[in-house]
């Protein structure tokens, strides 16, 4: 399989605090891909510099082969990235509907038409239909992580980021979540997925990579990650050795 | 009867500010730009009627055929070119850049056309009027207002029904979300300048039909658009055509009870308001 997304080398440093240590990683079309790590690890700070909201200091990321880390965010989401926050950030003026077919005209890039019957089938699936037309600062914490999703998916993406989508959902809302992003895996978008509940990410990625302090310190298949000395270390406080 | 008449012909100068007011209203709303070049930009576009007018003998309602297109295309490429690269979180650089190109555009238009006043000759539709009982209503100050509840109502259906609309309310909701979605900000604001100058072109021509202009007439025009936004409260349209009405009645019985009231008396309500409800009458009720 062809490698999608590539980082090769990505460093970013505010001042002497190092939040993305020499990254280099990459996900292959189709795959779908954890990152785990202890909170302030850099996680979202990779997300951010895959996007743009950040420009690396060094290295280099590519979409399908091509340099993207000098592009403005817009054009890399035009391009085919999209991203969920993990504090929900929606148009809070704007309507649940409103707020998706911003993702699929600009984004997406699809016309008035086209736009509608996407953001109508995404917000089904997502289960947002009925609040289609309720303006987003009114929802609740679930429903804008809802939101944030479908605005991703509203924007066509190829890679799919998602940044701790799962965190606060009940049992049956994390199964159907879980169900969600395996239906969006099966239209052919590679995923790469932060999350802290790591039974729903199990469920769903071929392989995981974990970071702290910026830096990648492993990389390979879930369940053999999962029962490495690093990771034991880094959830349990255990030494390595202990 | 005469101040009722009074009242009429206020309302009708209403829907003239208002349209002074919407491009204003529009840039503030979608980019937080406060362009102080604005009164200037409707004083251009009188006077480049003026220029279409006698160049090519064209009626000054014809010569918005021109007018209105190639005032969208000064405010796209003004954006792009100037405006886009102060914008920031700060307000004060774009302030301080609109309020140069006012001067400049002042002193471009001294240096091109002297400071003689100038009028747009519109030929007897400018006397013409209708009877309505014993209040005549003149045809043009009705065409301006019919224009300005036109203009309002197509902005107001564009924000909310069309794909740039809704780019135009992301981008002023949250840029840097707006801009994750694949939306070019750049773009997006020379649109925005090139719709609020494609309004200010239709008031500039009106301006100039309705009376003579020099090129010191900008700054006025400026405050009144100001006053009907902050009357009508920011980020509501009909509420600046409210204001505008608001605004231009205040004047006509300002003018009834002393022709030398007419300016005080707009000012002096417009106080009133501020000091009344800060926000405006209307103001957006946010979600």
């Amino acid at each position: 399989m062809s490698a999608i997304l590539e980082l090769n080398g990505v460093s970013k440093a505010f001042g002497a605090v190092v939040v993305a240590d020499d990254q280099s990683w990459t996900l292959d079309k189709g795959e779908a891909m954890g990152v785990i790590g202890p909170n302030g690890a850099g996680k979202t700070t990779m997300f951010n510099l895959v996007t743009g909201n950040l420009a690396a200091d060094a290295g280099v990321i590519r979409l399908n082969g091509e340099t993207i880390s000098k592009w403005p965010a817009a054009r890399r989401c035009r391009a085919g990235i999209a991203r969920s926050f993990q504090v929900p950030q929606p148009f809070a003026h704007m309507t649940v509907f409103e707020n998706a077919y911003v993702a699929a005209t600009q984004g997406a890039g699809l016309s008035s038409v086209q736009a509608d019957k996407l953001c109508l089938d995404v917000l089904e699936r997502t289960g947002l239909l009925e609040k289609s037309n309720v303006k987003a600062g009114g929802l609740t914490l679930l429903e804008r992580k809802r939101l944030e999703l479908s605005r991703a998916l509203c924007a066509k993406p190829s890679v799919l980021l998602l940044d701790e989508i799962a965190g606060g959902l009940t049992e049956h809302e994390c199964h159907a979540l879980i169900q969600t992003i395996k239906d969006v895996r099966e239209t052919g978008v590679s995923i790469v997925w932060i999350e802290h509940v790591v039974h729903a990410l199990l469920a769903v990625v071929d392989r995981l990579i974990v970071i702290d302090f910026g830096k990648k310190i492993a990389e390979g298949a879930p369940e053999a990650i999962m029962q490495s000395d690093a990771v034991r270390e880094i959830y349990l406080g255990l030494d390595a050795d202990a | 009867m005469d101040w009722i008449n009074a009242v009429i012909q206020g309302v009708l100068l209403g829907g003239l500010y208002a349209l002074f007011a919407a491009g204003l209203s529009l840039i503030f709303g979608v980019m937080r730009l406060v362009n102080i070049a604005h009164g200037d930009l409707i004083v251009l576009s009188a006077y480049l009627a003026l220029t279409v007018t006698t160049a090519l003998g064209l009626h000054p309602l014809l010569a918005l055929v021109i007018v209105v297109p190639g005032m969208a295309l000064v405010g796209y490429t003004l954006q792009r070119a100037i405006l886009n690269r102060t914008m920031g979180d700060d307000l004060l650089p774009p302030l301080l850049v609109t309020f140069g190109l006012s001067v400049i555009i002042q002193n471009a238009l001294l240096a091109g056309y002297s400071a003689d006043p100038q009028k747009l000759q519109a030929g007897e539709i400018e006397t013409a009027s209708v009877a309505l009982g014993s209040i005549a209503l003149g045809v043009m100050p009705l065409i301006v207002f019919a224009t300005a509840v036109v203009v309002i109502a197509a902005l107001q259906w564009m924000f909310y029904r069309t794909a740039l609309g809704r780019a135009f309310r992301a981008t002023s909701d949250n840029q840097d979300i707006a801009q994750l979605m694949g939306l070019n900000r750049a773009h997006v604001f020379g649109l925005a300048m090139g719709l609020s100058l494609a309004v200010t072109a239709l008031a500039g021509v009106f301006l100039g039909m309705r009376t003579s202009f020099d090129p010191a007439a900008g700054s006025a025009r400026l405050i009144f658009g100001f006053e009907a936004v902050i009357i009508g409260g920011l980020g509501n349209l009909w509420g600046t055509l409210a204001g505008g009405v608001i605004l231009g009645v205040a004047q006509t019985l300002g003018a009834k009870i002393n022709p030398g009231y007419q300016i005080l008396a707009g000012h002096l309500v417009f106080l009133a308001i501020l000091a009344i409800r800060p926000r405006g009458l209307f103001p957006r009720i946010d979600g």
